[in-house]
């Protein structure tokens, strides 16, 4: 047997005795937890967007409402107005499928997600500019989208290309963060590899506290949200 | 002012705040730091029953405390079977090793980190550094530090204690990039720098903010974007995190994630909030294909073992307590000669280096309560720090000291005065007498009281005392 | 959690006054003031004549031996079931919150308890247990109100003084910077960490110049004793007086 691994069975072996020692038999008192405060907003469904839009913008992220059938026409727009050359978007999701059948534009190109990173990791840091996903709806009090990355939209979409579109379903957003996840039963499922709340731009307040976007993250975070 | 190798030098608190305080830079840039944290914590707060929150905070900290040594364990079965590998460290050396060996079997040179305090405590970096391993912090903030061969000078903005001139001198002198007050500039410059070594890195290391024994749910709160490259990009993430950031359910980060962001910069949410359960699986494109965990304990269940000080343990490391600190915002963090500064560091860094290094911490507040006041979790700081102070002393025969260390500062003047006190104020008579001589020989009283009047005038004793005045207003009236 | 709301008794006909060493020693006149105050109410105030000292500066330097032998023979001396009044946050702080954690699990536990739950600060007593009002006989004057962190924080009385000072029709009360920020005093942190001190007691006392005042009011003597003695040192005009002197005098009291 591995010398170091008996030694770290040991650490664990101490580490909990000491820590059922510690305790005894004294129960510690706990108070009940009551979630209301983080949970209990009922906001209606306009409130809760404007919300959304009100947080999220505060903090540089773009939000454009769009109609359902015209988002592929506003995204267009966006990305030549931005001067973006190419979008990474799946091949393999509702929207992506869209997009592909209906953007009738040589430019800006579509890139697909198609190997693992490993393959393509200089071209993803330096060539791609920016990227589509969907999302799993959004939080209006903190102006968050909740993003589970899959097989088809990896976790680096939504992180390594300078500009990163959002698709958010107008009906997909929450009060809260708790409502969220307990209304999307997160814990009973289980969770993915990966989650995240994605908030805006990716920032930083490092040097004197001044405010500057797109450290390492996008510095640009677009939101279409479909109605 | 560096203080490069950690704790070397901790014992020397008093030369240190004299030279923060005599240093105009440092007075500026954290009083102006210090007051626009506090102003964007209470707007952030505006809208909400804060201390409803604050209990329920409280609470789910307890609750995890209340059931620690279970729910190590059941986060430890949840990330297994998830395919996370966890390890156990009793000390900071031993994970460093651990972490060491996970480097060495994947033959890694170049690790990429992301903030974690936990490492800073383990002096992580100076070890892998002597294995060979080169260690690239990504944090802004983290990365200037590093540049500077500092420590972090607050455990949130790591280089706050800098302003925008200082940066900018540094990042040229080490990264030739040139001078500007741009910091729009200065961070995409330091976003170039960090580019490729994202690419290149062979592990990346990362701390954990609340780790969910419910569902093997490693949290990170951020929000450049550094750490969800540094657990993402590079084949190997390792997470390290002291054995008290376990929280029972999912739901209970809720809370947390609330308070936390609130409290620490002001924000209502960070840019990233970061959830990892697992490596990548088969079908996966990106991810790393191995995860660790490393759950450090490094004094952490010593002090689990008293019930009062436990309450330390309860801490989501916002640093709002060093931000509304008063002396931590004219000293700055350096001047405490320890990783977690401030209020927090003053409660925790006794268990970790033990008293005798840290003697000088325990005094070094008014007890004003400020700390106490806006701490997300209602930690009792001013509680614990008296009780430190108790320990320092060996102060109380009813309640034996546990802290090691303790008794350091108990000498025999210290003791004598406090005797002399006892003899005087726990006799009425002596006491009267006392305030009799007192006022009776008021010119005699001395200019001079040592440091007191080192900066101010020494109190005169009245005429009368309070006791004389209402002795004789009660003969009037009776007579 | 929360900490427990102050419930506050019906007027009583008695208090008993804890007047502090601090006030006892150096500045009785608050001491007298308080009093003078509480009698004007129609309260009659019984003075213990063996009181001494609350124990608070051995306890908060750590020497909790020396506190409770300093403290038990006190535990006597309020034997009516009539409120207790302490002018000074810090003291009433070490009363009501302190003495329940120095005597738990002791022979004294239930009396210190008992005594802890009587303890109110002067200012808190006078507005909320008094509900005084207040006839400003004096000229126009311009102050600044420092609260103590012990008033403030462990006595809750934080906004008590600039109400009661709301009060007095020729009294312009102005807000220094950083008000709730701490003066520096800290007992003896002022002799064990001298330079900190003073760099607070520096920025306070600064504070208070700039916004405009010449006299400050505080809750506590000893913030008083720190901000007064600095300004003198340093031979600026600032001046400080006990809330208690001050409401006394601006109601026509004899100083």
């Amino acid at each position: 047997m591995n010398p170091g691994k008996t030694a770290r069975n040991q650490s664990r072996t101490a580490i909990l005795n000491r820590l059922r020692e510690g305790r005894g038999d004294q129960a510690m008192t706990v108070p009940a937890s009551d979630f209301a405060v983080v949970r209990d907003r009922n906001w209606t469904p306009a409130e809760r967007l404007d919300r959304f839009e009100a947080r999220i913008s505060s903090v540089n992220g773009e939000v454009h409402r769009v109609a359902r059938e015209q988002w592929i026409d506003t995204l267009y727009a966006l990305m030549k107005a931005k001067g973006l050359e190419n979008l990474l978007v799946s091949e393999d999701v509702e929207h992506g499928r869209e997009l592909r059948r209906l953007w009738p534009w040589e430019a800006p190109a579509l890139l697909g997600y198609e190997q693992p990173i490993e393959h393509w990791k200089p071209a993803m840091f330096n060539n791609v500019a920016a990227a589509l996903t969907g999302c799993l709806g959004a939080i209006a009090e903190t102006g968050s989208l909740m993003l589970w990355p899959t097989p088809q939209e990896p976790r680096l979409m939504s992180l390594v290309p300078p500009v990163h579109f959002v698709l958010l379903a107008a009906d997909c957003v929450y009060d809260t963060f708790h409502q969220a996840m307990a209304e999307q039963q997160w814990a009973q499922q289980g969770m993915p590899t990966n989650a995240l709340l994605i908030s805006g731009p990716s920032k930083t307040a490092d040097i004197e506290q001044t405010l500057a976007y797109g450290v390492h993250g996008p510095r640009e975070l677009v939101v279409l949200i479909l109605e | 002012m560096s203080t490069d190798t950690a704790h070397s030098d901790v014992q020397q608190f008093h030369p240190r705040v004299r030279s923060a305080l005599e240093n105009p830079q440092i007075r500026s840039n954290f009083r102006s730091a210090m007051d626009g944290l506090m102003g964007k914590r209470q707007a952030a707060f505006e809208d909400w029953e804060l201390e409803t929150l604050r209990d329920l905070g409280a609470a789910v900290r307890l609750r995890a405390l209340s059931r620690l040594p279970e729910l190590l364990v059941q986060l430890e079965t949840n990330c297994q079977l998830q395919g996370i590998r966890v390890h156990w460290a009793e000390t900071g050396d031993q994970a460093c090793e651990i972490i060491r060996d996970i480097c060495k079997a994947r033959d890694a040179r170049r690790v990429i980190k992301g903030k974690s305090m936990v490492s800073e405590e383990m002096e992580l970096n100076h070890f892998l550094e002597a294995e060979g391993i080169e260690a690239l912090e990504s944090d802004l903030g983290e990365y200037i530090v590093q540049l500077a061969e500092e420590t972090p000078s607050h455990i949130i903005m790591p280089a706050i204690h800098k302003n925008t001139d200082e940066i900018s001198d540094l990042m040229h002198e080490k990264t030739g990039t040139e001078r500007s007050r741009d910091v729009g500039y200065l961070t995409a410059s330091a976003r170039q720098q960090l580019r490729d070594k994202f690419m290149q890195a062979d592990v990346g290391i990362s701390g954990v903010n609340f780790a969910v024994a419910e569902t093997g749910t490693l949290c990170l709160v951020e929000n450049e974007g550094n750490g969800r490259l540094t657990t993402t990009v590079p084949p190997c993430h390792i997470a390290v995190t002291g054995i008290e950031k376990v929280v029972e359910h999912l739901e209970d980060v809720a809370p947390l994630l609330a308070l936390l962001t609130r409290s620490a910069t002001g924000q209502h949410i960070t840019t990233y909030f970061n959830m990892i359960s697992g490596p990548r699986k088969a079908d996966e494109k990106d991810g790393p294909e191995e995860v660790h965990l490393v759950l450090v304990d490094s004094g952490r269940s010593s002090i689990y073992q008293d019930q009062e000080l436990l309450d330390t343990l309860r801490c989501i490391r916002c640093g709002a307590c060093m931000n509304h600190c008063p002396v931590y915002a004219r000293v700055g963090g350096h001047a405490y000669g320890t990783t977690y500064p401030g209020p927090i560091g003053k409660i925790l860094m006794p268990h970790l280096l033990g008293l005798e290094n840290t003697r000088d911490l325990p005094s070094a507040s008014t007890l004003c309560g400020a700390c106490g006041e806006v701490c997300p979790v209602r930690i009792p700081i001013p509680k614990l720090l008296q009780r430190l102070r108790k320990e320092s002393v060996d102060g109380d025969r009813l309640r034996p000291s546990v802290v090691p260390g303790h008794g350091v500062k108990r000498t025999l003047k210290e003791q004598a005065s406090w005797n002399g006190y006892r003899w005087l104020a726990s006799d009425p008579g002596r006491y009267r007498l006392a305030g009799w001589m007192m006022t009776r020989f008021r010119a005699l009283t001395p200019r001079n009281v040592g440091p007191w009047t080192r900066y101010r005038t020494a109190p005169r004793p009245a005429a009368k005392t309070l006791h004389q005045l209402m002795a004789a207003r009660r003969r009037e009236e009776q007579s | 959690m929360t900490d427990t709301i102050k419930l506050y008794p019906a007027k009583p006909a008695k208090v008993y006054f804890y007047g502090t060493c601090l006030v006892d020693l150096f500045y009785p006149d608050a001491g007298l003031a308080g009093v003078q105050l509480l009698e004007r109410e129609g309260i009659d105030v019984l003075f213990p004549q063996d009181q001494t000292c609350c124990g608070q500066p051995a306890f908060s330097s750590g020497f909790n031996d020396q506190a409770r032998d300093v403290v038990v023979p006190q535990l006597d001396l309020f034997p009516g079931d009539w409120p207790i009044v302490v002018p000074a946050g810090s003291c009433g702080g070490m009363m009501r919150k302190h003495y329940p954690e120095l005597f738990a699990g002791t022979p004294w536990q239930a009396k210190a308890e008992a005594l802890a739950s009587r303890v109110f600060e002067l200012t808190d007593f006078l507005l909320n247990v008094c509900h005084i009002r207040l006839e400003d006989r004096g000229e126009p004057v311009r102050v600044a109100m420092h609260t103590s962190c012990s008033a403030r924080r462990e006595m809750g009385v934080g906004d008590i003084g600039p109400t009661l000072l709301a009060q007095l029709q020729q009294v312009e009360v102005v807000e220094q910077a950083r008000a709730t920020e701490c003066c520096g005093f800290g007992g003896t942190f002022a002799v064990r960490h001298p330079e900190v001190s003073e760099a607070m007691v520096a920025d306070k006392t600064t504070a208070i110049e700039e916004a405009g005042a010449d006299t400050f009011l505080a809750t506590d003597c000893g913030c008083m004793m720190n901000i007064a003695g600095y300004a003198e040192k340093q031979q600026r005009s600032l001046k400080g007086q006990h809330i208690a002197s001050f409401l006394w005098q601006r109601v026509g009291g004899d100083a």
